[in-house]
């Protein structure tokens, strides 16, 4: 039998002879399971359980790299910041992020969207303006329907124009949620 | 050229790990089956992102055991050897517990009908199986666990 102690001396050994290029964990919130996984750069990916795990880990496997494992420990910083984010008190995150699994235009859209304060929101067109494209907001919310790593980078905090409230990857229920949340 | 996409190695490791365990419990004894598992794992890890073929994990992983088993083995030259080389195309429906006192038993046949009982419960083999890992007739594969049994059950009584 394979034993949780064994599994936890195998991750350990793993990863202090840095073989573990992708660790993965779960956590409970009140928008439902999130799936993380972090490279020794940072943060790299959020997934909603609205999305299948087996596809997300093997997109990660292949755009990445395959050494993933389940690493709980490493997570702990991100866990701990989502943990105080979703009680109401963390206001801005600070783990380090790894943009990797974004293309260049959707790493503009994602670092100009991580400017939107806590709280406020901003349109389609504001971002797509940010980053020198007036005319891009339909590129603009495909890159944002593409964030790797949700919550953390608010592309909830990104309505249309007149404050409809568009759309959302992981589903509408979590973007009113989110929002909800931050409107205190 | 990469043949199919490799999985994340977590799913390889929770796929085939008690397989290779099992393995190794037959090959080296319980004692030091954690340590060559471990050993197994780590340089499987290392090696993964590198490997051209994905469709045959459990036979790389078999290939890289019996490696760390002669190592061990060799490390510990009074031991016996390893038994043959399993096939690593099959699933281990059962999950025998490593039995230190059993498993030491089976370590103490003579090679031939160790081999053949190994293969038989530990790899959960075929007759045919074990006859063709072994290089011997299915009759002499049947005969020699059926001798490593009846002898094991009269140390055991």
């Amino acid at each position: 039998m394979i034993t949780n102690a064994m599994k936890d001396r195998f991750v350990e050994r793993a990863q202090a002879k840095r073989l573990v290029d992708v660790a993965v964990t779960t956590m409970d919130s009140p928008i439902g399971t999130l799936l993380l996984m972090a490279t020794p750069k940072g943060l790299v990916r959020i997934a909603f359980e609205s999305e299948n795990r087996d596809d997300v880990l093997g997109e990660v496997a292949e755009n990445l790299s395959p050494r993933i494992l389940e690493a709980p420990r490493r997570l702990d910083p991100v866990r701990r910041e989502l943990e105080r984010y979703f009680e109401g008190n963390l206001r801005a995150f600070e783990v380090p992020l790894d943009w990797s699994l974004a293309g260049d235009f959707a790493r503009r859209v994602l670092r100009r969207t991580a400017g939107i304060p806590y709280g406020s929101v901003a349109s389609y067109g504001d971002v797509a303006m940010g980053v020198g494209t007036p005319h891009g907001a339909r590129a603009v919310g495909n890159a944002l329907g593409s964030n790797p790593i949700p919550v953390v980078v608010p592309c909830h905090r990104v309505i249309r124009t007149g404050g409809a409230i568009g759309g959302y990857g992981g589903g509408l229920a979590r973007k009113r949620w989110l929002l909800a949340l931050e409107a205190g | 050229m990469k043949t199919t996409a490799l999985p994340p190695f977590q799913l390889v490791f929770d796929e085939h790990a008690h397989a290779v365990l099992t393995f190794l419990a037959g090959a080296v004894g319980a004692s030091e089956a954690e340590d060559c598992f471990q050993e197994t794992m780590l340089s499987a890890l290392r090696a993964y992102p590198r490997l051209q073929d994905a469709s045959n994990l459990r036979g790389w992983l078999f290939t890289i055991a019996r490696r760390k088993a002669i190592d061990a083995h060799r490390a510990r030259a009074r031991r016996p050897a390893p038994v043959a080389d399993p096939d690593p195309g099959a699933t281990v429906d059962e999950h025998p517990r490593i039995d230190d006192g059993l498993w030491d038993r089976v370590r103490g046949l003579p090679i031939k009908q160790r081999k053949a009982v190994v293969l038989r419960f530990a790899g959960d083999r075929s007759y045919p199986e074990i006859a063709g890992a072994m290089s011997v007739s299915q009759d002499s594969a049947r005969q020699s666990v059926h001798e490593g049994l009846k002898k094991l059950r009269r140390e055991l009584q």
